[in-house]
């Protein structure tokens, strides 16, 4: 064990210590999003928007699926990345309105990774793969929006063309959608 | 600080330490083997050392009152918060009339009235808001947080004060040893860091027990449990109806009783009981219940480790000691080990130096450099750096967004992109588990021309 006692003394009155220290050591966070983002491999339906390529903390994702109810759609997420990452999974949000399960009229989203199954071995990666899989595969057994997972459940043609209609633009039940499609 | 020596000298002679000195001034059979007993250690202890407490809650006050008793005379004390009516069963520093000023300004006045001589300033402000200048200026810092992110930031402030000389052999004189206590209930723990050679808090995540968190369609769809309901109205109902055109904060009751009355709705309508306002208060601000014999037993310890870090007489606390007093007392000692892969402190995180000729150099060749140099081979290599506090993404050519908006970075002088000797560079490669950090060291005119 080091004796930090006569250290200090001869430390004392303060000459500022040399080279490193100097600058401030990036946060964890930081350094494991930069981490992150350069490593990003996403399928060819996916693509990121960094409004600002100085902030990596937020940023957006877009994903056009080429299979599946949602082909031919295009959905945007916002990413929000904080200070506790990854600790903490980042806030996403999906930004374009759309009629699905797993995901309601607030864009609030039900992925499991982004919230009770997060590991902070998990990347930015792993959540643009999990919510392309909720396009490929929407889930009414975990419902967000509960119409939409009992359409789902009960009567598939009628929810596939319902997903059509939110995606071309249009009313399903009292509910209006913008057009989104690619 | 404004304390004359004349006073100190006084002081440090007077009956009032005797008890310091028995175990100061004379050798034992359980000091530290290199502990050499000396009138100075006292002195010094008086006189010099000075302690930062982070947090003037209720570890905070405990540990303030411990250590101003114990002659330590050179206190800083950070909080942000203030004083709340809740809070005045425990934080014993704080009176009636104290509600609503900042609790590190009550905190300090207190004791600078209670114990003469001693000098505590305190700091109403967030931790964030100083740099590396003001931590540097302690010999120990003892923090009583509740947030992890506050103890996470603390720690990585400390671990970047540490200094390694050329051949990477860290500095011990840059070490400024953090001693943490934290409690939950009848849960606590004490720990000593040595930022750089034991166990830091990033080494250790996977001990503090994530937030519960419900999962979305739970809260939203079959909700059982009156906090799924209270959860409801915070992550979906709140964002959605805006209803002050505001975040929530968990101090301001009119958020609060909204919060209560929406929540009430909900659990009527799925027929679950239990939704009270207390349950609200607790689930928004996220509130274990505090228990004051906890935080006296684990402040106590921690002040023990400050006292025993400033003086050497008595080997440190071996690292982490947990306590538990819900069925009798339960305290356990281990030591946590050091996380080769620590984002914060492994070794690889010690920034690396590379040398160029000069800062005419553009980025491009300094790119180039990272891939043919045999120390880094890198493939990919994504820059960044931090300048004042602000993040800047040199070049990045994986993201085709960030690439278009940095390729014109690659022209540039790294003069041209405040880039000097000095600068730290992040830099993600493919061939590094994690972003490593590179101080360039780059040769002044000065320099040049004397070799
Ligand atoms: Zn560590």
């Amino acid at each position: 064990m080091i004796k930090l006692f006569s250290l200090k003394q001869q430390k004392k009155d303060g000459e500022p210590t040399p080279r490193s220290g100097n600058q401030k050591k990036a946060s964890a966070a930081q350094l494991r999003i930069t981490k992150d983002i350069n490593e990003l491999n996403l399928p060819k339906t996916c693509n990121t928007e960094f409004p600002d390529p100085d902030d990596l903390l937020n940023f957006k994702v877009i994903i056009c699926p080429d299979e599946g109810f949602y082909k031919g759609g295009k959905f945007t997420f916002s990413f929000k990345v904080g200070p506790n990452y990854p600790h903490e999974p980042p806030k996403v949000k999906c930004e374009t309105p759309v009629y699905h399960p797993n995901i309601d009229l607030e864009g609030n989203v039900c992925l499991n990774i982004l919230r009770e199954d997060w590991k902070p071995v998990l990347t930015i990666n792993s959540i643009v793969y999990g919510l392309q899989y909720l396009f490929l595969e929407p889930n009414p057994e975990d419902p967000l929006n509960k119409e939409a997972a009992e359409v789902l459940q009960t009567n598939r043609r009628l929810f596939e063309c319902n997903v059509q209609k939110a995606l071309r633009g249009g009313y399903v039940g009292s509910i209006f959608f913008e057009r989104c499609m690619k | 600080m404004s304390n004359s020596s004349s006073s100190q000298g006084h002081d440090s002679s007077s009956h009032r330490w005797n008890h310091l000195k028995k175990v100061l001034e004379r050798p034992g059979p359980f000091c530290h083997p290199e502990f050499e007993c000396s009138p100075e250690t006292l002195n010094f202890l008086m006189s010099s050392c000075k302690i930062l407490v982070v947090g003037a809650g209720g570890l905070g006050c405990e540990l303030l009152k411990n250590l101003a008793m114990m002659g330590f005379k050179h206190i800083h004390v950070i909080d942000m918060d203030t004083i709340d009516l809740s809070n005045l069963n425990r934080q014993f520093l704080f009176r009636q009339k104290d509600i609503g000023s900042s609790k590190a300004e009550v905190a300090a006045k207190f004791i600078n009235a209670r114990v003469p001589g001693c000098n505590v300033v305190p700091h109403f402000c967030k931790i964030q808001d100083f740099d590396s200048d003001f931590y540097r200026q302690f010999h120990i810092v003892v923090c009583g947080l509740d947030s992890i992110i506050a103890r996470r930031w603390i720690n990585g402030m400390l671990v970047s004060l540490l200094s390694y000389d050329d051949n990477e052999e860290l500095d011990p004189s840059s070490i400024i040893p953090m001693i943490d206590g934290g409690t939950e209930g009848f849960k606590g723990s004490a720990r000593v860091i040595l930022p750089g050679m034991s166990a830091c808090v990033d080494c250790t995540l996977d001990l503090y027990p994530p937030q519960v968190v419900y999962p979305l369609c739970t809260i939203a769809s079959t909700p059982r449990l009156p906090e799924h309901c209270i959860e409801y109205v915070k992550v979906i109902q709140w964002p959605k109806e805006n209803p002050f055109d505001a975040s929530i904060d968990g101090d301001d009751p009119t958020h609060l009783n909204w919060i209560f009355e929406k929540a009430s709705e909900r659990a009527t309508q799925y027929g679950i009981l239990g939704v009270t306002y207390r349950l609200v208060q607790g689930v928004v601000k996220n509130i274990i219940p505090a228990v004051a014999s906890t935080n006296a037993v684990v402040a106590a310890a921690c002040a023990t480790e400050v006292f025993k870090m400033a003086t050497s007489c008595c080997k440190p606390l071996n690292n982490f000691m947990i306590f538990n007093d819900i069925d009798g007392i339960y305290t356990y000692l281990y030591e946590a080990e050091k996380n080769e892969n620590c984002l914060a402190c492994k070794p690889s995180s010690i920034p690396k130096y590379l040398k160029l000729t000069s800062n005419e150099m553009k980025l491009q060749e300094l790119i180039q450099l990272l891939m043919d140099s045999p120390t880094f081979r890198m493939k990919n290599p994504g820059l960044a750096v931090n300048i004042e506090g602000k993040n800047r993404t040199l070049y990045m050519s994986t993201v085709p967004s960030i690439e278009v908006k940095t390729r014109e970075n690659l022209k540039k002088k790294l003069s041209e992109l405040d880039i000097h000797d000095g600068t730290k560079i992040m830099i993600a490669d493919a061939t590094t588990p994690n972003t490593i950090e590179i101080v360039l060291s780059i040769p002044t005119f000065m320099e040049m021309s004397n070799e």
